[in-house]
């Protein structure tokens, strides 16, 4: 067996072994399952209401917005989990074994994308309970949803790494989250973006959010729902090509940025973290 | 991803090397800013032995280990591990060294057993004939006393049981050169005992081991060879019998005479008793003779480097390890 391979089977096997953990932890059930629960309560509460001049469900025009947007969450998920796991040690104990490091990261992309696609699973089949009658993509409805699926975590988990790899500590993670919410709420999630000045609209369009949104109402919403988008077109080319670009940037820069944090680990830099750490606690 | 090197490195006898050196540093040197953490150190160690560094706070023993465990660059100096360069090691090299490293919140959801048996897959790839890798999680459990907590999750042990994982976690490869950093920190008497005798097993193994304690009796149990840093620098090297000679080749003799004590320093201490005997006969009684501890050792040789003359004390080191 060669180290190149063995370190991939070490990585998944990692990445198996934590999922399990993580969905049988209920802390980290939690994390993950509060948003879909939060998201289905107020669509519950939506369910009378209709896209304006239709007899669209307003809920279930939002409901693939919202499964982009949790795409864009495992940004954040991969960033945390290497701030955090930097801090508590987890990453210096993957670089004092044997091909530890590439292993490491194969096991976090698993379970990042593992924990998104139950979240997304999740909002779907709940959206397909609750609004069946209006959410019914086909076959390309489909393809389309797992093709902006696959490329939207391949966009959007390199930058994570980046991002991860340059915190300093777990803390500063909620800086991360105010940029965050900006973009969404200018991204077309939870209203037509359509309704924004232009030049908002150029920002939008710059960042994965915005498409990680198109795409999946591209895939779940009748044809009709287009005449609200940009260019009335759902516009499957720039898709791609966004976050395409987003991929090619995050897989030129993490590889570096986690080359250089993991240079960096020692044991001495763990106990460092560990005691500014716990004087913060205390 | 480093790729395995194609230099000879298919022959697991070629490492390490023929005359058993396992480790040798010249002139190693840390520099950051202005500041030189380390000024020039000299070490070596031999396969099997069990090497410990002494030295207060600030000595130097962590960035010392840190530098050969490749965690950290060094500045200057020739430094070689396992026959290798720890700067430009490679996975198999990785394999061959084991690092205890202080736990904290990591692997907290992982059980114990579970734990073991993943961490060990990876030096799988590199077992060999004469190093057979991993050490088998079960095994490993017994040997570290972690037997009743197998099943357990990492998050629920307490502190000395953790303590034992982060030890059996350093060896799962069966390395040829293990580094511990303060091991035995809030370890109690009983898990220091066991913690000493599985030292003991290792080296009896082949295994080198180096490691850094506050400990003076633990290193006076352990070490083969002692090395004392400060202010990053080598002031004493040798075992703890010629470390205490070097302080003073002097030893204390006490006794009582007709109820009377009396203490008397001589480096022929053997030669006096017989004459003391020979002399009062039945009147001499509960004679002792106490040579210098480690203890003394250290705090003299810390003192003396204290007080300016490090290189005075290095310099007599090396005058006086030629002789007997």
């Amino acid at each position: 067996m060669t180290p190149r391979i063995a370190s991939l089977r070490a990585g998944v096997t990692r990445g198996r072994i934590e999922l399990s953990h993580a969905y049988t932890n209920p802390q980290e059930v939690f994390q993950y399952l509060f948003w879909p629960v939060i998201f289905f309560v107020v669509m519950l509460f939506m369910r009378g209401s209709t896209v304006p001049g239709t007899e669209f469900s307003l809920a279930a025009s939002v409901l693939p917005s919202v499964i982009g947007m949790n795409i864009a969450f495992g940004m954040m998920g991969v960033a945390g989990v290497l701030a955090t796991e930097r801090e508590d040690g987890t990453l210096l104990r993957a670089k004092a074994v044997p091909n530890g490091m590439p292993a490491y990261l194969i096991a976090k992309i698993i379970v990042v994308t593992g924990m998104t696609a139950a979240s997304v699973a999740l909002i779907l089949v709940g959206g397909l309970v609750l609004f069946g009658r209006d959410l019914n993509p086909g076959v390309g409805g489909w393809f389309t949803l797992v093709w902006v699926f696959a490329l939207g975590m391949v966009a959007v988990l390199p930058i994570g790494a980046a991002i991860g790899s340059l915190l300093t500590n777990p803390r500063s993670m909620s800086l991360l989250f105010l940029p965050l919410g900006g973009l969404i709420s200018i991204s077309g999630i939870f209203y037509p973006i359509t309704s924004l000045q232009g030049w908002i609209q150029g920002i939008a369009q710059v960042f994965p959010v915005y498409w990680l949104g198109l795409g999946m109402r591209s895939a779940l919403l009748p044809g009709d729902l287009v005449t609200v988008e940009i260019g009335e077109s759902w516009r499957h080319l720039e898709t791609a090509g966004v976050l395409g670009a987003w991929a090619v940037l995050g897989l030129l820069l993490a590889p570096p940025l986690l080359r250089r944090m993991a240079r960096r680990e020692s044991g001495s830099a763990v106990e460092a973290r560990r005691a500014s750490a716990m004087r913060r606690v205390s | 991803m480093t790729e395995v090197s194609e230099l000879s490195e298919e022959d697991p006898l070629a490492r390490p090397p023929e005359d058993g050196t396992v480790l040798d540093v010249c002139d190693l040197r840390m520099r950051y800013g202005s500041t030189d953490v380390l000024g020039g150190i000299d070490l070596t160690a031999q396969r099997g032995e069990v090497l410990c560094l002494l030295g207060p706070n600030g000595a130097g023993k962590t960035t010392t280990i840190e530098v050969l465990e490749s965690f950290r660059m060094r500045s200057d100096g020739w430094v070689s591990v396992l026959g290798t360069d720890p700067a430009h090691g490679d996975e198999r090299w990785r394999a061959g060294i084991g690092i205890v490293l202080q736990s904290w919140r990591d692997h907290g959801n992982w059980k114990v057993r579970e734990l073991l048996a993943h961490l060990g897959s990876y030096y799988r790839p590199y077992s060999t004939p004469r190093r057979p890798r991993p050490i088998e999680a079960e095994d490993l459990i017994n040997r570290v006393g972690l037997t009743d907590q197998s099943e357990q999750r990492v998050r629920s042990l307490s502190g000395g049981q953790r303590r034992r994982l982060d030890v059996a976690i350093g060896i799962v490869g069966n390395p040829e050169l293990l580094f511990l950093d303060e091991p035995t920190t809030g370890f109690d008497p009983q898990a220091r005992r066991d913690f000493h005798d599985l030292m003991h097993s290792l080296a009896d193994d082949d295994t080198t081991i180096v490691l850094t304690t506050h400990d003076l009796d633990e290193a006076e149990k352990l070490a083969d060879r002692i090395v004392i840093l400060a202010g990053g620098r080598v002031v004493a090297n040798g075992s703890p019998a010629q470390l205490a000679r070097q302080v003073t080749r002097d030893a204390e003799v006490s006794w009582t005479r007709g109820g009377q004590p009396f203490v008397h320093a001589t480096p022929e201490a053997t030669n006096f008793v017989r004459e003391l005997c020979a002399q009062y006969g039945e009147e001499i009684a509960d004679i002792e003779v106490r040579r210098a501890t480690l203890e003394d050792v250290y705090l003299s040789m810390v003192h003396r480097h204290e007080a300016g003359y490090a290189g005075e004390a290095a310099a007599e080191f090396h005058k006086r390890e030629v002789q007997p």
